[in-house]
């Protein structure tokens, strides 16, 4: 073959190239798990287009013994099985890469490429002389490739068929066909094909004691564990399965075993404006309570955001971020909320983000993200995006410290007002910008206020006057200020020997990141690295800025936005802010940013070098 | 300034009410509405009822969206939380509220801009779910902040006070909240307190969706020849099915009505309404009569007040949630947290 075949063992990239609706989701992500039960890490991606079902869906799997979770980009092996995309999907193999298609119907040549390897298994005809269901035919042939694979890959078909166990525990019925199935397909390769073939996976001990876990699903934890009792939502992709797993979570964790009460209430709100109304009102009366959403449902909270930041009520709001502007790419990744989201609703206004960059600190910071919301008094955003949140991603175990006690902030109860404490609702009593609230019902005769989103004195009383209102929106930026302080601190890691260049990033670009490091190193580079997970940003970011001739921001969105905030909120020269971009709707890969950094810091040694000539 | 605190002072020997409270201490700020608006009349009955009914002033919280109807709980209960929200969306921030603790009374004072035109959506769904509330709508037909347009309950072919004539057909929320399961459904005319503070009391006594729409008429916009939301053709056209009072089961009011047909109606928290039937056959617990006999009236330039429906099993949000007795606002890290070892098993069933 020209340019030989790929070979490697523990890295690669395979896809499977599927249709909606055929079923083949749970064997695709049993492949995933496999690998990850034989040791070795993997990084797998749904990449599906806004359909319901008949149209193509992907599932990639990138196996990597070194540990790279990021999206590396370029497909080894092609699973072909849907006829729509097979001119694309074989378009997309790297040269040398495998392609496995249904061989049931024969097929020209002339729809192969001669750099590729092509494997043909007549999957449709060993089901149908297996199985008379059709629906049978169609569940079991997802199997039999799966079977077909493990031989191919020389996998060990025993963890396979545990994880068939596991995955139909209480449908006991269901485990012997499966596993027949899977031996169908094995065998078959075995006979039949030349296995193993060049790509192999070969049991390892890279994946220690980390956990399994989407994004949404943590954070949703993140939530139970936080101690939300509240949620209200509305249905989008991709946030939806937040709002399931608080729903599945709290069901096991949260249900009364001797009464069957609920210790929790989760709404469907009738739209995104009902659904953060609901947080608010249950938040101002007291209660932890979070709504999940994406950009369109932002823009539709924009009022009530407003309220809630100027009234002082507290909220949590977990954005998982998708292609816009617009209905844009529903079912895509981007990180193009920031903007929105820092300075959501009319008027002067800013709101916290937080940025985590895997599940285990959507988890983190889930929880974090009730105790900031109280303290602060004001809506906390959590920044996840459809790559975190719809996909599985290794990460570090989640922990729980039990001595951990809730940050309710500045609650007046009943004894201090009936000791006489003044309370006035909008007094910077400790001059970090923040008053002190009471729930209603705290008391008959002290403490109650009025809530609204007109001006207002420090005793909640109303009014239009123009000092109050000055005195307290310079409050409420004391107030931002103060959040500096609590909100988690960027991590910065510096480059082995001494650089002038930095790179700036945040949330789901992290594994790639950290990947493209590797990779800029190897060409002989060294970029100091800052990665940001909360805004408002700490001073340490005007440093790390100061200390290096020019800073890259990598981010997912066309217009720079976290390089906007930084330029707005730090007051730095944007010339020193080198825009690293990737806004197509897929994950940054660690190529991408390896090249656009590479070429830039090439380019700069050039012109260097000319002007020292 | 636009806040009016009102004066301390109060006569000694005022009425005092089981609880010891006076009048005053239901009271709020004074009122900055126009001088004879029917917004203020509704205030009036909001504290004769929550007076009659020993209600603890801090236990009720109080919740609007924008507008005039909307400004009003700054004016009663003065030791209440109160909440302004945003124009249209009070019914989410009620439910919220009540999800977050229900032990509380929840008032939701809304205009008819407010609920049956930017917030019809949210006023549907509190309807549908049930949310333990008093939900009123002080209905003028207009729009008072901006100066008197119509609103989506002024009748078609009623006038403004500019002599525009209204091409839209009206919204009757009272009908809406019928349609939508609210448990309780009332309506009543600002200028008639003698029916409007015993519905109010009945309303908040009813554990589930109480709906009043009240019939308020805007004097500097809506109160003129031609607009049918006027004191003078709501008089005119009133069609009350009853008369009632409520007679409480922790502390019982005898009813002084005159003789006629008496209905005893226990309502879901033990409380009696008593109804004296004006119209011999209607029948106060059949939601779909109620209906027929609503759009019937109003085919006939009728405005029918009254309590117009009650279930007979009413139910709450939190009864379909099954949600725990206890405050959800109340519980703490040990209700809550699942802890380590939870999270422990939670990890495992991960790799």
């Amino acid at each position: 073959m020209p340019g030989g075949t790929i070979s490697s063992v523990n890295d690669f990239v395979i896809r499977f190239a599927n249709v909606n609706g055929s079923g083949s989701a749970s064997a695709n992500e049993m492949f995933a798990r496999a690998v990850m039960r034989m040791g070795v890490p993997v990084s797998p991606r749904n990449i599906f287009p806004s359909n319901i079902q008949g149209l193509p869906t992907w599932y990639e799997v990138r196996v990597t013994e070194a540990g790279h979770l990021g999206a590396r980009g370029g497909v080894d092996f092609m699973v072909a099985m849907n006829p729509q995309t097979f001119d694309k999907d074989i378009a997309g193999i790297e040269p040398g890469g495998y392609l496995l298609y249904d061989s049931t119907k024969p097929l020209p040549q002339s729809k192969f490429r001669d750099d590729i390897n092509v494997i043909g298994v007549p999957l449709t005809a060993i089901c149908n002389k297996e199985y008379t269901d059709p629906r049978q035919r169609q569940l079991f042939k997802n199997i039999i490739y799966l079977g077909v694979l493990s031989a191919l890959l020389d996998m060990d078909a025993k963890v396979i068929e545990t994880l068939i166990g596991e995955q139909y525990k209480g449908k006991d019925k269901l485990i012997g066909p499966n596993v027949h199935a899977l031996h169908l397909g094995r065998d078959w390769a075995l006979e039949n094909l030349k296995c193993p073939i060049g790509l192999r996976v070969r049991a390892s001990d890279k994946v220690g004691d980390r956990i399994f876990i989407e994004g949404n699903s943590a954070a949703a934890l993140g939530a139970v564990y936080g101690g939300a009792t509240v949620c209200a939502w509305y249905p989008i992709t991709p946030s939806s399965s937040l709002a399931d797993a608080f729903t599945r979570y709290c069901a096991k964790l949260r249900v009364d075993k001797d009464t069957g009460e609920a210790k929790y209430a989760i709404i469907q709100a009738e739209d995104e404006l009902a659904s953060i109304g609901m947080v608010i009102g249950a938040s101002w009366n007291g209660a932890r309570a979070f709504t999940a959403t994406s950009g369109p449902g932002i823009s539709l909270m924009q009022e009530f955001c407003g309220l809630a930041y100027f009234a002082e009520v507290p909220a949590v709001i977990f954005d998982v971020q998708r292609g816009g502007p617009s209905t844009g790419m529903p079912t895509r990744t981007q990180q193009s909320d920031l903007l929105i989201c820092a300075y959501a609703s009319h008027g002067d206004t800013k709101h916290i983000l937080l940025f985590p960059e895997d599940p285990h600190e959507a988890f983190e910071f889930g929880a974090l993200s009730f105790d900031l919301a109280d303290r602060l008094q004001t809506p906390i955003f959590v920044m996840l995006d459809l790559d975190i949140g719809m996909n599985h991603r290794l990460c570090a175990p989640l922990t729980w410290d039990d001595t951990r006690q809730y940050d309710r902030g500045k609650v007046m109860t009943y004894e201090e007002l009936e000791a006489g404490t003044d309370f006035g609702r909008y007094l910077d009593v400790h001059g970090d910008g923040i008053p002190y609230r009471t729930y209603p019902g705290t008391h008959p005769t002290r403490g109650s206020f009025f809530t609204r989103g007109s001006t207002r004195d420090r005793y909640a009383r109303y009014t239009e006057e123009g000092g109050p209102y000055v005195d307290n929106v310079m409050r409420l930026l004391r107030k931002f200020e103060s959040a500096k302080d609590i909100v988690p601190r960027p991590l910065i890691a510096n480059a082995e020997q001494q650089t002038k260049y930095g790179v700036i990033y945040y949330g789901s670009t992290s594994p790639a990141m950290d990947e493209a490091i590797e990779l800029i190193e190897a060409k002989g580079h060294r970029l100091d690295r800052m990665r940001i997970r909360s805004f408002p940003f700490h001073s340490s970011v005007n440093s790390f800025v100061a200390d290096h001739d020019f800073v890259y921001v990598v981010e997912q969105n066309r217009d720079g936005q976290l390089r906007s905030l930084i330029v707005n909120e730090c007051g730095i020269d944007p010339v020193r802010l080198v825009p690293i971009l990737h806004f197509d709707g897929t994950p940054i890969t660690a190529r991408f940013i390896a090249k656009a950094i590479g070429d830039h810091l090439d380019q700069l040694k050039v012109k260097r070098k000319q002007a020292a000539s | 300034m636009t806040y009016i605190a009102k004066p301390k002072f109060h006569h000694p020997a005022l009425p005092k009410n089981d609880l010891g409270y006076t009048h005053r201490d239901y009271e709020g700020t004074i009122s900055t509405l126009c001088a004879g608006c029917g917004h203020d009349s509704i205030t009036a009955s909001i504290i004769e009822a929550c007076f009659e009914l020993s209600i603890e002033p801090h236990r009720v919280a109080k919740i609007s969206g924008i507008g005039c109807s909307s400004k009003t709980p700054t004016y009663f209960l003065g030791n209440s939380h109160g909440f302004n929200s945003v124009h249209g969306r009070m019914p989410s921030v009620l439910t919220g509220a009540n999800l977050a603790n229900r032990d509380l009374i929840y008032l939701g004072v809304s205009g008819d801009g407010d609920s049956a035109s930017i917030g019809f959506g949210q006023f549907a769904h509190v309807m549908r779910r049930g949310v333990n509330m008093t939900y009123i709508v002080e209905n003028n037909g207009v729009y008072g902040l901006t100066k008197g347009q119509f609103s989506a309950t002024a009748d078609r072919g009623s006038k403004s006070k500019r002599g525009v004539i209204n091409t839209d057909n009206s919204i009757d929320l009272a009908a809406m909240a019928l349609q939508l399961g609210a448990t309780f459904v009332a309506r009543s005319f600002s200028g008639d307190k003698k029916q409007l503070v015993p519905i109010i009391k009945a309303a908040i006594e009813h554990q589930g969706a109480a709906f009043l729409d009240v019939i308020s008429p805007c004097v500097a916009f809506n109160n003129h020849a031609g607009s049918t939301k006027s004191f003078d053709y709501v008089r005119e056209h009133n069609e009350a099915v009853n008369r009632l009072d409520v007679i409480s089961a922790r502390a019982p009011i005898a009813v002084d009505y005159p003789e006629g047909t008496v209905q005893i109606v226990e309502q879901h928290d033990g409380s009696k309404l008593a109804l004296r039937k004006l119209g011999a056959d209607y029948e106060i617990h059949d939601r779909y009569a109620a209906m027929n006999f609503l759009q019937k009236h109003a085919s006939e330039g009728q405005i029918v007040t009254g309590v117009l429906y009650i279930a007979d099993e009413p139910q709450d949000l939190h009864t379909s949630l099954k949600t725990v007795q206890m405050p959800l606002n109340a519980l703490g890290e040990k209700e809550l947290c699942p802890g380590s070892a939870a999270l422990d098993r939670i990890n495992a069933g991960l790799r």
